[in-house]
């Protein structure tokens, strides 16, 4: 059924969909109306889960490690500065493998204060073995939270569901609003391998030493390093679990396809613009400009950040002549985030092999700075012609 | 002709009229002091001014009469509700200058 | 008017209903054949009363770009004591529509290069039976007259859809009463 709604609502919907039974709140602008929502399906009986508003960001998150460990399905959303007060519990959930999905709704860090988007938040959460999902528009908002349920409850690894602020959380466009049948029908009941029980009591992430030792059953447990290479390998197992998650929406729901990529016009193109969310949407309109030119461009949005689909990427830029990654947030001190992992990625799989595309890297919207869709076309059309700079380019900078 | 000169390298906000815009505009409703019923008008004393001590954006003067500036009074009406002898009353904006507000 | 790709700004107040108005010519488009449209409020701190405006864009096919519109088809402007306050025919291409609610005649406008569809919609939506400024339904009215965009039904349906559990009927009705009411020239 096709409504039209904000994209706080239709992550608030996924989240209902999927029978979410923990939901631990804490407003902050642009996340704020998405926790709302909750709260009224919750006190309309829509959703049977304990609303639970906490006083800071840290201990939402809190809130839903332990909700989680005792085997409840647990949710909170946020943004920017609250993502970052959480940012110790952030690297405990994913240390603690619990499946839990957080909505980050995009917005720029302070400081100085900024309500508006950028992906500086969820971009500086990378490192931490969370797995990063990334919208361009509603109806992916809606179907990530309810695939990001099934595939963080198969590999015991959290999920951000990341969506801009503003561009996405607080405009409205329609989208189709899955049936709960289906969603019961892709999406089991959380049965976790272990769950905090009085019947069976344990201790969680104790302190672990360096070495493996000998547990109380006589069987050699874990050291600190096995856990830790366990997160690792099971994320990079993930991006195989994801494509069957998104052949088994596909089947059931009939969407989706590439759980990774989302490409456009990029199979005979020559250049291609990389990035992730709702800018590569916009890039759309500037590479239909350019082949109106005679360009051979195309644009590819990236789906998964973490964990990192290098091959897949790799594989759909092997030829090209160059790549532009455009991105809303960079590492401090070096470049572009994307950019540089792309990068990572194109010299592990075609150094050597003369397929290696030149990459180019342009820093736009930052702190929610208008990204014009002239300025994409510009920046696009200068970038096929020749090489900007090796530096990043600030797009619309006003210095 | 950019920012690149700024003074600053960060977001330093001073003091000073005008930085959120002339928020005069957001009135609904303007205070009037009836100086016969004001302290230290009435006395001719430096008496009183509780209402320049609590306004919080700061633009009724600490003078006899207090001055009240339009350009950035926003209305919110502390001045009239803690003036001890009610001398501010909260009027209606609509019932000043309906000429100066509709300008095409 | 291109009617494949139509971009209209509404510019309002804070608490006025300007979201609320475009929601439902966003809806009413939708079920017409347009099936992209996105609506986006100002980004931003909000404050009742403050001049915000909201962008509709309507177009046959989906829309990928969601940045802020340069050069509307139409402008709503749902008080004109914002003609004071913001820069309400920016971008505006010519011969482009402004959709106004005033107190004032027709004749006292003079918006060259523009068609103009002004009513009283204060007064309108009062006798409509609606509370003292609320404009939001009314103005749906004016904007059907001046651009023929839309089918009055399926407006009038979702107005009463949107309000249906606040005064359906009421706001419906000051929706026709401006259309009727509506003068369109330029």
């Amino acid at each position: 059924m096709h409504i039209i709604e904000n994209g706080n609502v239709a992550a608030a919907l996924g989240v209902k969909l999927c029978h979410a039974n923990v939901i631990a709140a804490y407003p902050i602008t642009p996340q704020t109306p998405l926790t709302e929502k909750l709260s009224e399906y919750v006190e309309a009986g829509e959703m049977k889960a304990e609303y639970i508003p906490v006083e800071s960001e840290h201990s939402a998150l809190a809130v839903c490690i332990a909700a989680s460990s005792a085997g409840a399905r647990s949710f909170t959303a946020t943004s920017a500065n609250g993502l970052l007060y959480m940012h110790e519990q952030v690297q405990w959930a994913a240390g603690a493998r619990l499946p839990l999905v957080m909505c980050v709704v995009n917005r720029a860090v302070g400081a100085p204060w900024n309500v508006w988007n950028d992906q500086q938040d969820s971009i500086s959460q990378r490192d931490t073995g969370w797995m990063q999902i990334y919208c361009s528009d509603h109806q992916q908002i809606i179907d990530s939270v309810i695939k990001a349920y099934w595939l963080a409850e198969k590999v015991s690894i959290p999920i951000m569901v990341c969506y801009d602020g503003y561009i996405l959380s607080h405009t409205y466009m329609p989208f189709d609003v899955p049936d709960q049948e289906k969603v019961d029908k892709f999406l089991p009941p959380f049965r976790p391998d272990y769950a905090l029980n009085p019947e069976d009591p344990a201790n969680l992430n104790t302190v672990t030493l360096p070495d493996v030792r000998m547990d109380v059953k006589g069987e050699l447990a874990h050291g600190y390093m096995e856990i830790r290479y366990l997160l690792h390998e099971e994320m990079r197992t993930s991006l195989t679990v994801a494509a069957e998650g998104e052949k088994r929406f596909a089947d059931i729901f009939g969407r989706g396809g590439d759980p990774y990529l989302e490409p456009y016009l990029c199979d005979d193109a020559q250049y291609v613009a990389v990035g992730l969310g709702s800018m590569t949407y916009q890039l759309r309109v500037a590479v239909d400009t350019l082949r109106k030119e005679g360009v051979k461009v195309g644009v590819m949005g990236v789906r998964f950040y973490r964990p990192f689909p290098d091959e897949a990427i790799a594989n759909a830029l092997k030829g090209k002549k160059c790549v532009i990654v455009y991105e809303k947030a960079l590492s401090y001190g070096y470049e572009g985030a994307l950019a540089s992992d792309l990068k990572s990625a194109l010299y592990e799989h075609l150094a050597g092999t003369g397929k290696l595309p030149v990459v180019q890297n342009f820093i736009a919207g930052i702190g929610g700075r208008d990204i014009k869709t002239d300025d994409l076309t510009q920046t696009l059309r200068a970038a096929t012609k020749s090489r900007v700079s090796i530096q990043p380019v600030w797009i619309g900078l006003k210095i | 002709m950019g920012t690149r000169n700024y003074r600053r390298k960060t977001s330093h906000s001073e003091h000073g009229p005008g930085d959120g815009g002339r928020t005069g505009s957001w009135r609904v409703e303007r205070p009037v002091l009836n100086k016969s019923l004001c302290i230290p008008c009435k006395r001719n004393t430096e008496a009183c001014f509780i209402c320049w001590l609590l306004c919080p954006d700061v633009v009724i003067s600490r003078t006899i009469p207090p001055e009240i500036d339009l350009e950035y009074c926003k209305g919110c009406g502390i001045c009239a509700e803690e003036c001890p002898t009610k001398a501010i009353t909260m009027v209606d904006e609509a019932k000043f200058s309906e000429d100066d507000k509709d300008k095409e | 008017m291109n009617k494949e790709f139509i971009e209209i700004r509404w510019h309002g107040r804070g608490g006025q209903g300007a979201i609320t108005a475009a929601k439902i010519v966003a809806g009413a488009a939708f079920v017409s054949g347009y099936s992209g449209v996105v609506m986006a409020p100002s980004f931003g701190t909000e404050r009742r009363g403050a001049p915000v405006m909201t962008s509709l864009k309507l177009s046959r096919e989906k829309i990928y770009d969601l940045s802020p519109i340069e050069t509307p088809d139409i402008v709503v402007v749902l008080d004109h004591l914002l003609l004071a306050e913001a820069d309400v025919t920016c971008g505006l291409k010519p011969g482009g529509v402004i959709v106004l609610n005033t107190p004032k005649a027709f004749e006292s406008y003079k918006f060259k290069g523009y068609r103009l569809a002004t009513a009283d919609i204060t007064a309108i939506s009062v006798e409509a039976g609606l509370p003292h400024g609320m404009v939001n339904t009314g103005i749906i009215g004016t904007l059907a007259k001046a651009t023929n965009l839309l089918g009055m039904d399926i407006l009038i349906k979702g107005i009463e859809e949107e309000f249906r559990t606040r005064r359906p009927e009421k706001n419906s009705l000051a929706a026709k009463i401006a259309f009727e009411k509506t003068v369109v020239g330029g």
